[in-house]
C-alpha cells in the first residue's frame, strides 16, 4: 500500500459530520463523560476549599506573596490556554473528517502539555528550595494537594492522547475512535478551565493578599 | 414556657413512660427533668417539636390504619379500582399544613439558637470557666479566681457560668444532661457556652464525641452549691491544706515528688515542678471521684494506681504497680489528706 | 524483599494481560468453568445478582459486630468487650451497613429493575458496570481484611481527625478505612455515572421522562446525588491517606492544620449519602404499593418533584450534622431552617402513599407487608429527624443514642425495609420463582417487631443520657433495663435474618415457575419472561402510558405492541478485565496500607495498563441472531 493509500484509509469516506455522536456507544461515552467531569468540578471545588481554608496557615515558611513568581505562572498559563485552542483544531479536523489536521494539532496539544508540565514541575522544585514542601506546613500540604492534582490530570491528558493517536495512526478516524478524541479534548478543555481557576484564586488572588 | 407547666405536663406523659420504659430503674440524668436554664429551654423545644411530632404520627397513622382495614382485598373480589391521578386540592393540604407546622417549632428554635449563643458580658463579673478536655479527663481552670481543678466543676446556683471549650488532643464534647446540651472541644479552637443551676446538687456529665479507647469513661460531675458554699471552695482551693502532716503524709509526699510530680500539680507546696500532663490534684481528699469514675476511696484510688490501664483503657497514666506496699500506703495517705 | 517479590508477581501479571494468559489449556479449562462465567459477566441482571450477593455477605459481617455490641452492653460496666475493640467494632458495623450493605443492595435491586422498568436491553456501559461491581467488593474485603492483619479502623464511621491522626489511631486500621472506601467509592461513582446515562439515553419509544417508574426516578436522582456526593469524600479521602501516609498537615492544628475541614467534607458528602440509600427505597415502596393497591401512583407527578427537591435540598443541609462543633448561632440557625424543608417533600411522598392505598385493593403479601410496615416506622424516623432539625434540642440529642435511633428509624425502617420488599417482589424476576410466602411473613414479623424492640427505646436510653458510641455506661445511670430489652430486639432481628436465609433455601428447593406477571404488575418488567432473558426485550416496547404495560392489560391487550421489527440484537461481549483492573486498585490499596509505596504504584500501573488494553482492544460486541431469539422466546413460554 502506498502512503497515500494509507491515509486514505484512515480518513474512511462516509463518515457521519459528527462521528462522535453517530452511535449509541458514542452518544452514551460523551454525555457519561460530562458527568464525569461534573463529579470531578466537585473534586476540585473541594480542594479548592481546602486551600483557601488553609492558605494562611504557612508557619515559618514563606507566605503566598513571597513565593509565587506570577511571570512564570504567567507563561505557563498562555501555554496550556494555547494547547486548549489547539485541541478544539484537532476536533475540527475530526469533523471535517481530516486525519493529518487530527494528528498534528492534537500533537501539538500534547507537546504544549509537556512544556506546561515541565514549567510546573520547575516551578515545584524552586518552591522547595525556598522551604515550601509539602510537610512543611498545612498551607505546603493544601498547596500541592490542589496543584498537584490538576498537574496529575495534565499528565493523564497527554498520556491519553498519545494513546489515542497510537491507535488513530493504526485504525484512522471511524466512529469509534472519534468519539474517544472527542472526549478527550472535552478532558482537555476541563483540565484548562481548572487551570485558569487556580491561576486566579491561587497565584493572582494569593500575590494580592 | 413556665416552669410549672412543665412539671405537669412532665409528670402526665413522661413520668408514666419513664416508668414503663425501665420497670423499677430510675435513669439517673435525664433531659426531662432539668435543673438549669439553658436545659429548660432545650427541653420546652423538645416538647414543642414533640407533641407537633406525635400529632403529626396521630394523623398518619389514622389515615393508615382506616386505610389498610377498610380497603383490604375481599376473597373473590377481582373488580378493578378507580385509578384516580391525583388531587390538587389534597396535596395542597399536604404541603401547607407542614409548612405551617415547621414554621411553628421554627420560631422558638431560632430565638433559643441565639439565646444560648450568648457570650459572656465584658464587664468582669461573669463566673468564667476555662475547660480543656484531654484524652480522657476534664480541665478546670478559672482564670479569673486563679484556680485550677480537675474532674469536678464546681458552680454557685442561680449564677450563669460562661464557659470557654477548648481540646487539648482529640475532639471531645461537653455535656450535662440536666443542666444543658453539648457543645464540641476541638483542638485549637475556644468555644463558648453558658449553664446554671437553679438547685444545689451533683449532676453528672459525659463526654459525647468519640475520642478513643476510654470515651465511655471519660466522666465528670458538675456540683452547684450555693453562693456562699461556693466562696467557701474557692478559698479552700485558694489556700489548699497541701502539707504533709503525718509521718506516713511526708512519706507519702515524697513518693509523690519522685513519681507523679512531672504529671500532676498539687497547688500550696513547695515542689519543684508542676506537671500539666495529668489532672491537678489540689485538694482530691475532697473530690468524690477517682478518675472522674470510681468512688473516692482507699480501695478505689489502689486500684487505680496499681492498673490504671485496666480501668481506663489507653490512658497515659501508668501504672505504679512496681512500688513496694509501704510506699503505696503512705502515698494514698497524703493524697488522701489533700484539702 | 518484598519488592523483589512483588515486582515478580507484576510482571506475571503484565504477561497474563498481555498475552491473554501463558497456558491455552488451562485459560481453557478457567474460560468453561461457571464462575469464570460471573467473573466476566457484563449482563444488568447478573451483575445484580453480585451486588445482592456482596452486600448479603458484608451484612453478615456487620450483623453480628451489631450484636457483639449490644451483648457488651448488656451489663453495666461489662467487660465482655472494652475499649478499642470496641470502638473497631462500632466503626467497622456503620462503615459496612452504609457502604457494603445498603449502598451494594440497593444497586442490586437498580441492576436488575432500572433497565426492564425503562424497557432497555442493556445499561449504557456494561463494561464500567461490571467495573463498579468488583471495585465495591474489591473495597469491602480490604477494608474487612484489617480484622485479620492487625486492627481495624477505630473512628467511628465518620472518621473523624484527630483521632483518625496516626498519633491517635496507631497501627494501619485506619488505612484500610480510607483505601477500602477510596476503592468502593470509585465503583459506586461509576455505578452512578451508568444509571444517569443508562436511564437519559436508553429509555425504550414513548418512555418519557414523566412516564417513568417511580423507581427508575428515585435511582436517578439517587445516581445525581452519587455523582456530587461522593467527590467531596473522595478528597477528604485523599487528605486523610496523605496525611497518614505522607506526613501532610491538613488536620493538624500544631502545623496550622484544621480538624473540621474533614468534617465538612465528610458530611458534604454524608448527608446527601443519607440521600442515596433513602430514595431508591422509596422508589421501590411506590412500585410495591401501587401494585399491590392495584391502583396507579396517587399524585405521580409532585412524587417526582418531590424526588428532585430532596435531592436538591439534600446538598444543602449537611451542616446540621455538625451543630455542636461551633459554628456560631447564624450557621445554624441558616441550616436548620434548610433542614425542616426536607420535610415538606417528605411529607408529601408519605401521604401520596397512603391515598395511592385508598380506594385500592389491598393484597399483603410479603412485599406489601414491608412497604406497609416502613410507613408508620419511616414517618417516625422522619419526625424525629425534624426534631433534631432544631440545633437548641440537638445540643441534647446530639451524639446521644437518640440519634443512633433516628437513623436506624430511617436506615432500617426505611433502606432495609425497602430492600426487603423489593427482594421479595422482584426475586420471581431475577430467579423465575418467587420466595415462599409463609415464612416471608414470619420474616417480615420477627424482623418489624425486633426492629422496634431494639431501637424504639433507643430514643429514650439518648434522653436519659447515654452518649452514642460509648462501650459500657454506670449502674447507677438506670439504663440497665432499657439497654437490655434493646438487646434482646437485635436478636430477634438476628433470627429474622436466618429466616430470610431460610425462606431462600426452601423456596429455592420447592420452587415453582413464576411466570411472566406473578403480581400482576404495571411496569415492563413483568412483559418478559422470569428471570429475564439476557438480552432482556426481542423486540422494545412501545410505551403508551405511565404503568405501561397496566395500560395494555386495561385495553384487553395480553402484552406490549413492539416498536421495531424481530431483528439481531446486538450484546456485548463478556470481559475479564474489570476483574483484572480491579485486582489492580485492590493490590494497590493492600500495598498502601502496608506502607509499601512500590508496591501501591505497581498496583495503579496494572489498573492503567488494563486500561490501556481495553481502549486498544476491538471489542464490538456480536449479534444475537433472530431465530436464536425466536427459540428463546419459545422456550420461555412453554
Amino acid at each position: 500500500m502506498s502512503t497515500a493509500e494509507l491515509e486514505h484509509a484512515k480518513t474512511s469516506a462516509g463518515l457521519p459530520p459528527h462521528p462522535e455522536r453517530a452511535t449509541m456507544e458514542g452518544r452514551n461515552k460523551v454525555l457519561g463523560f460530562w458527568l464525569f467531569l461534573g463529579a470531578e468540578t466537585v473534586l476540585f471545588a473541594c480542594l479548592f476549599g481546602t486551600y483557601l481554608a488553609l492558605k494562611g496557615s504557612t508557619l515559618d515558611g514563606p507566605t503566598t506573596q513571597e513565593l509565587y513568581k506570577i511571570p512564570m505562572v504567567a507563561a505557563a498559563t498562555i501555554i496550556l490556554l494555547t494547547s486548549s485552542l489547539t485541541s478544539v483544531l484537532g476536533v475540527l479536523g475530526l469533523h471535517q473528517n481530516n486525519y493529518k489536521k487530527l494528528m498534528f494539532w492534537f500533537g501539538v496539544t500534547v507537546l504544549l502539555g509537556a512544556a506546561f508540565l515541565g514549567l510546573e514541575i520547575y516551578e515545584f522544585v524552586e518552591y522547595v528550595h525556598e522551604g515550601h514542601t509539602f510537610t512543611s506546613s498545612a498551607f505546603g500540604s493544601a498547596f500541592y494537594t490542589l496543584v498537584g492534582t490538576h498537574g496529575a490530570h495534565v499528565l493523564f491528558g497527554i498520556t491519553w492522547i498519545t494513546a489515542l493517536m497510537i491507535q488513530a495512526r493504526r485504525r484512522g478516524i471511524n466512529l469509534d475512535t472519534a468519539p474517544k478524541f472527542f472526549v478527550a479534548s472535552l478532558y482537555w478543555h476541563f483540565v484548562d478551565v481548572v487551570w485558569v481557576f487556580i491561576f486566579t484564586v491561587v497565584y493572582l488572588m494569593g500575590k494580592v493578599g | 414556657m413556665s416552669r410549672g407547666k412543665h412539671s405537669a405536663r412532665l409528670l402526665s406523659i413522661f413520668a408514666i413512660l419513664t416508668l414503663l420504659m425501665t420497670g423499677c430503674e430510675e435513669p439517673a440524668k435525664t433531659v426531662f427533668d432539668p435543673k438549669g436554664s439553658a436545659g429548660e429551654s432545650q427541653l420546652d423545644l423538645i416538647m414543642l417539636s414533640i407533641y407537633i411530632m406525635i400529632f403529626v404520627f396521630v394523623v398518619v397513622m389514622a389515615i393508615f390504619f382506616y386505610v389498610l382495614i377498610r380497603y383490604r382485598q375481599k376473597p373473590g373480589d377481582n373488580s378493578i379500582p378507580k385509578q384516580i391521578e391525583g388531587s390538587m386540592k389534597l396535596e395542597l393540604l399536604w404541603i401547607v399544613i407542614p409548612i405551617i407546622l415547621l414554621a411553628i417549632l421554627a420560631v422558638p428554635t431560632l430565638s433559643t439558637t441565639f439565646s444560648l449563643a450568648e457570650e459572656a458580658p465584658d464587664n468582669g463579673d461573669a463566673l468564667r470557666v476555662k475547660v480543656t478536655a484531654h484524652q480522657y479527663w476534664w480541665e478546670f481552670e478559672y482564670p479569673d479566681l486563679g484556680i485550677k481543678t480537675a474532674q469536678e466543676l464546681h458552680i454557685p446556683t442561680n449564677e450563669k457560668v460562661y464557659l470557654e471549650l477548648t481540646s487539648d488532643d482529640v475532639i471531645h464534647s461537653f455535656w450535662v444532661p440536666e443542666l444543658a446540651g453539648k457543645q464540641d472541644l476541638n483542638p485549637g479552637k475556644t468555644n463558648t457556652m453558658w449553664l446554671d443551676a437553679k438547685e444545689p446538687g451533683t449532676y453528672a456529665g459525659r463526654c459525647a464525641e468519640l475520642c478513643g479507647a476510654s470515651h465511655a469513661l471519660m466522666n465528670f460531675e458538675v456540683v452547684a452549691e450555693d453562693r456562699s458554699d461556693f466562696d467557701q471552695w474557692v478559698a479552700e482551693r485558694k489556700n489548699p491544706s497541701s502539707e504533709p502532716q503525718t509521718a506516713e503524709q511526708k512519706a507519702g509526699k515524697e513518693v509523690f515528688t519522685q513519681n507523679c510530680m512531672s504529671c500532676h500539680a498539687i497547688d500550696g507546696t513547695k515542689m519543684k515542678t508542676k506537671g500539666d500532663k495529668g489532672p491537678n490534684l489540689t485538694g482530691f481528699a475532697k473530690r468524690n471521684k477517682v478518675a472522674g469514675l470510681m468512688e473516692n476511696n482507699d480501695e478505689n484510688l489502689e486500684k487505680w494506681l496499681k492498673h490504671p490501664d485496666q480501668i481506663k483503657p489507653g490512658t497515659y497514666m501508668p501504672s505504679f504497680d512496681y512500688l513496694n506496699k509501704k510506699d503505696m500506703n503512705n502515698l494514698k495517705e497524703y493524697l488522701r489528706s489533700l484539702e | 524483599m518484598a519488592t523483589i517479590v512483588t515486582i515478580i508477581v507484576f510482571i506475571l501479571f503484565l504477561g497474563a494481560i498481555l498475552t491473554g494468559g501463558y497456558n491455552k489449556e488451562l485459560m481453557a479449562r478457567f474460560r468453561s468453568h461457571w464462575l469464570w462465567d460471573w467473573i466476566t459477566t457484563v449482563d444488568h441482571k447478573k451483575i445484580g445478582i453480585l451486588y445482592a450477593l456482596g452486600g448479603g455477605f458484608f451484612f453478615i459481617f456487620g450483623g453480628i459486630e451489631a450484636l457483639l455490641m449490644r451483648m457488651q452492653l448488656f451489663y453495666p460496666n461489662n467487660d465482655f468487650i472494652v475499649g478499642r475493640t470496641f470502638n473497631e467494632l462500632l466503626s467497622m458495623h456503620g462503615t459496612t451497613m452504609i457502604f457494603f450493605v445498603a449502598m451494594p443492595l440497593l444497586f442490586a435491586l437498580m441492576n436488575v429493575a432500572v433497565p426492564l422498568q425503562i424497557g432497555a436491553r442493556d445499561v449504557a456501559f456494561p463494561f464500567l458496570n461490571a467495573l463498579g461491581f468488583w471495585l465495591f467488593f474489591a473495597g469491602g474485603l480490604l477494608m474487612n481484611l484489617s480484622w485479620l492483619f492487625g486492627n481495624a479502623p477505630d473512628a467511628g464511621w465518620t472518621n473523624y481527625v484527630p483521632i483518625a491522626a496516626n498519633e491517635y489511631s496507631a497501627g494501619t486500621g485506619i488505612d484500610y478505612y480510607v483505601l477500602g472506601l477510596q476503592i468502593s467509592g470509585i465503583g459506586t461513582l461509576i455505578g452512578g455515572i451508568n444509571f444517569l446515562v443508562t436511564i437519559i439515553n436508553m429509555r425504550a419509544p414513548g418512555m418519557s421522562f414523566l412516564r417513568m417508574p417511580l423507581f427508575t426516578w428515585t435511582s436517578f436522582v439517587a445516581s445525581a446525588l452519587i455523582l456530587f456526593g461522593f467527590p467531596p469524600l473522595t478528597a477528604g479521602l485523599f487528605l486523610i491517606m496523605f496525611e497518614r501516609l505522607f506526613g501532610a498537615n491538613f488536620f493538624d492544628v500544631a502545623a496550622g492544620g484544621n480538624p473540621i475541614i474533614w468534617q465538612h467534607l465528610f458530611w458534604i458528602f454524608g448527608h446527601p449519602e443519607v440521600y442515596i440509600v433513602i430514595l431508591p427505597a422509596f422508589g421501590v415502596m411506590s412500585e410495591v404499593i401501587s401494585t399491590f393497591s392495584k391502583k396507579r401512583l396517587f399524585g405521580y407527578t409532585s412524587m417526582v418533584f418531590a424526588t428532585i427537591l430532596i435531592g436538591f435540598l439534600g446538598f444543602m443541609v449537611w451542616a446540621h450534622h455538625m451543630f455542636t462543633v461551633g459554628m456560631g448561632p447564624v450557621a445554624n440557625s441558616i441550616f436548620a431552617i434548610a433542614t425542616m424543608a426536607i420535610a415538606v417533600p417528605t411529607g408529601i411522598k408519605v401521604f401520596n402513599w397512603l391515598f395511592t392505598m385508598w380506594g385500592g385493593k389491598i393484597r399483603f403479601t410479603t412485599a406489601m407487608l414491608y412497604a406497609v410496615g416502613f410507613i408508620p416506622t419511616f414517618v417516625m424516623g422522619g419526625v424525629t429527624g425534624v426534631m433534631l432539625a432544631s440545633p437548641p434540642a440537638d445540643y441534647q440529642y446530639h451524639d446521644s443514642y437518640f440519634v443512633v435511633a433516628h437513623f436506624h428509624y430511617v436506615l432500617i425502617g426505611g433502606t432495609v425495609f425497602g430492600v426487603l420488599a423489593g427482594l421479595y417482589y422482584w426475586w420471581p424476576k431475577m430467579f423465575g420463582y418467587t420466595l415462599n410466602e409463609k415464612i416471608g411473613k414470619w420474616n417480615f414479623w420477627l424482623f418489624f417487631i425486633g426492629f422496634h424492640m431494639t431501637f424504639f427505646i433507643q430514643h429514650f436510653i439518648g434522653l436519659f443520657g447515654m452518649p452514642r458510641r460509648v462501650f459500657t455506661y454506670q449502674p447507677e445511670d438506670g439504663l440497665t433495663l432499657i439497654n437490655q430489652i434493646s438487646t434482646y430486639g437485635a436478636f430477634l432481628m438476628a433470627v429474622a435474618s436466618i429466616l430470610l436465609v431460610v425462606n431462600i433455601v426452601y423456596s429455592y428447593r420447592h420452587r415453582v415457575p413464576a411466570g411472566n406477571d406473578p403480581w400482576d404488575g404495571r411496569t415492563l418488567e413483568w412483559t418478559i419472561s422470569s428471570p429475564a432473558p439476557f438480552y432482556n426485550f426481542a423486540q422494545l416496547p412501545r410505551v403508551r402510558a405511565l404503568d405501561a404495560f397496566w395500560h395494555e392489560k386495561m385495553n384487553g391487550r395480553k402484552e406490549m405492541e413492539p416498536a421495531e421489527p424481530l431483528g439481531p440484537i446486538h450484546m456485548p461481549n463478556d470481559t475479564h478485565l474489570p476483574f483484572v483492573m480491579t485486582l489492580g486498585f485492590f493490590v494497590s490499596g493492600l500495598g498502601f496500607v502496608f506502607r509499601s509505596n512500590e508496591v501501591g504504584v505497581l498496583g495503579l500501573i496494572i489498573v492503567i495498563l488494563t486500561m490501556f488494553v481495553r481502549s486498544f482492544e476491538k471489542d464490538h460486541g456480536y449479534h444475537v441472531e433472530t431465530d436464536e431469539i425466536e427459540k428463546t422466546e419459545k422456550g420461555a413460554n412453554a
